[in-house]
């Protein structure tokens, strides 16, 4: 199969559980083009809701027809859907336990030069700290299909963040390691872990290439569910190496670097440092460029594992 | 009709113990609702011990989630728990009786407090349940403050383009929130006007305190096709005495020593006016 975008996955997965599940039902506000969700709109017009420019209602509606058995996947910008529907999120989807599964699209940065408005880098911080909210941000494609594959058939609420463009898929497709709610093992080494989610992983697996041919061995782990956060891993990657790397398309706070540094403060002190966006509008660039720029790339990883290694 | 409004002050009464028990609850709001509740549940909708845990029956939402006392008086009714532990237990400390819906409790769909949740959720339950092909109808009931919030205008400009006949909201139009009248808070007038030009059945319920009278719109709702019925049902804050009738200060005041005794003097009067 062809690279895809993790949010075409999404959709494909859908459509197939849709054909078997006549619950299984897609809303959009005005973003069924941006969603990747036009076909599903397509073949599905029984199971699509269209609610217009209007995010908070998107989420209640979801939240109001999962009460009365439908599986619903509302579908919209992360920076929107988090952000804007927050409350909706929190007391609709989560308090309430409706079978909702939020699905944020173009996520982080993937909107580049259209500015912080639209740039979702506080939501695994939001959407985390509301409880029974379960917060996925998978690495590639095949992940992504994995991981839909569950929550089409499980009954509780998640937030799934996924950015905009195909990206180089991590795993190949005949071969996806994966258990829902634990951690992936990209590779496993003993000078340094490296932590990442969503489109940091595979940076972070180049970074381990990079440091491999120098030497070094470092551990990679895709941690894909940033909630439930699978603590065992992060301790057992921790524990076996001397230093560890977070690194999040995310704002340095209350993402997965500090979720990182809790358990690893908590079970194994060590060194820990957050690779993530900063805590201000980001530069103007697409966001390869913007990567590049705040070193979240295989290059910048493995020069602040040398760096914390040789300090 | 006399039976459910004799009730509806025997209930206002365990309202006000709730109240003064747990030392704390919106009791101005509690009162003006009152007449709504009961009505729908006592006479509009098909909701029942023992149906709430079918496919079959209809949805409420409480979408004013702070008068959350009257409901549990209802509920308490219905029978979907007993009077005394609601009485005993509301508001305490590790008490499932929590000052706003929670659908740990039987009986509970869904739950609110942040205002302006209410009609979109219900919007959803409504297209779900016509997905369905079911008769279940969906009703919401609002407080006219809680107006204010634009989510509420987003759920009502849905319910038109949906066309949902099978959704009925009610507005408990007291014309008091919390720093005064909702005039002069934030002018929500001419709310007929409002509703029609969002595509809405509007019934206006001169006196939604008056169960004959809401029985009639609920009736008038029902037969409506194509579009969503909202009914304001023009109400009195703190209905059942002059104690606490048209005073916004009464909003979550909890009667004292004397207050209580003047108030529920005075609900036991009414109960028994003919």
């Amino acid at each position: 199969m062809a690279n895809i975008a993790n949010k075409q996955m999404i959709c494909d997965v859908l459509m197939e559980a849709a054909q078997k599940d006549k619950d299984i039902v897609v809303l959009c506000s005005d973003s069924r083009g941006s969603a990747s969700a036009t076909p599903f709109a397509n073949a599905f017009p029984e199971q699509f809701v269209e609610v217009g420019i209007a995010k908070q209602d998107l989420v209640g509606i979801a939240a109001g027809m999962a009460k009365v058995g439908k599986r619903t996947f509302p579908m919209s910008p992360a920076c929107f859907i988090t952000a804007r529907s927050y409350e909706q999120c929190k007391v609709d989807v989560a308090y309430s336990h409706t079978n909702v599964k939020l699905v944020g699209i173009s996520g982080g940065v993937s909107y580049g030069a259209l500015g912080m408005s639209h740039h979702s880098a506080q939501d695994i911080a939001c959407m985390s700290s509301i409880p029974g909210m379960r917060v996925y941000l998978p690495s590639d494609c095949n992940q992504t299909r994995k991981l839909m594959e569950v929550l089409v058939k499980d009954n509780e609420p998640a937030y799934i963040r996924v950015g905009r463009n195909a990206v180089e898929p991590v795993y190949s497709e005949d071969n996806v390691p994966f258990e829902m709610d634990k951690a992936t093992w990209v590779c496993s080494g003993d000078d340094v872990a490296i932590v990442a989610c969503g489109e940091m992983v595979l940076y972070a697996k180049q970074a381990a290439e990079i440091l491999k041919k120098k030497g070094i061995s470092a551990t990679v782990l895709d941690m894909y569910c940033v909630k439930p956060f699978d603590k065992d891993a992060v301790i057992e990657a921790a524990k076996k190496a001397k230093a560890v790397i977070s690194v999040e398309e995310h704002s340095p706070f209350g993402g997965l670097g500090s979720m990182v540094a809790q358990t690893v403060s908590e079970n194994c002190p060590k060194k820990c440092v957050t690779m993530s966006l900063p805590d201000a509008p980001v530069i103007t660039g697409n966001s390869k460029e913007v990567f590049a720029y705040y070193k979240l790339t295989g290059e910048g990883i493995a020069a602040k594992a040398e760096e914390l290694l040789n300090g | 009709m006399k039976e459910l409004r004799k009730l509806a002050y025997r209930l206002r009464q365990d309202v006000v113990d709730m109240i003064v028990n747990g030392k704390g609850g919106h009791i101005g709001g509690d009162m003006s609702v009152m007449d709504v509740l009961v009505t729908l549940y006592f006479k509009e909708m098909n909701i029942t011990k023992e149906n709430f845990n079918t496919k079959n029956h209809d949805h409420f939402i409480m979408s004013k989630g702070h008068s959350v006392e009257s409901l549990y008086a209802v509920l308490a009714e219905k029978g979907f728990f007993s009077r005394e532990t609601v009485l005993k237990e509301f508001s305490q400390f590790g008490s499932k009786f929590i000052g706003h819906p929670n659908n740990k409790l039987p009986g509970i769909e869904m739950n609110s407090g942040a205002l302006g949740h209410g009609l979109p959720v219900a919007v959803g339950m409504a297209i779900a349940e016509r997905m369905n092909k079911s008769d279940n109808r969906v009703y919401v009931v609002m407080g006219d403050g809680e107006l204010a919030e634009g989510s509420v205008w987003e759920g009502a400009m849905a319910g038109a383009n949906y066309r949902l006949d099978n959704l009925c909201a009610v507005l408990d139009r007291n014309r008091l929130q919390i720093s005064g009248s909702t005039e002069d808070v934030m002018a929500l007038d001419d709310l007929h006007r409002k509703w029609e030009s969002f595509g809405w059945h509007v019934i206006d319920v001169s006196d939604g305190n008056d169960i004959e009278k809401l029985c009639a719109a609920f009736e008038e709702a029902r037969m409506v096709k194509g579009r969503p019925t909202v009914l304001i049902a023009n109400t009195v804050k703190g209905k059942g005495s002059p104690v606490m009738e048209n005073k916004a200060s009464w909003h979550h005041h909890v009667p004292n020593e004397e207050e209580y005794k003047q108030i529920m003097s005075d609900l036991k009067a009414r109960a028994e006016e003919d």
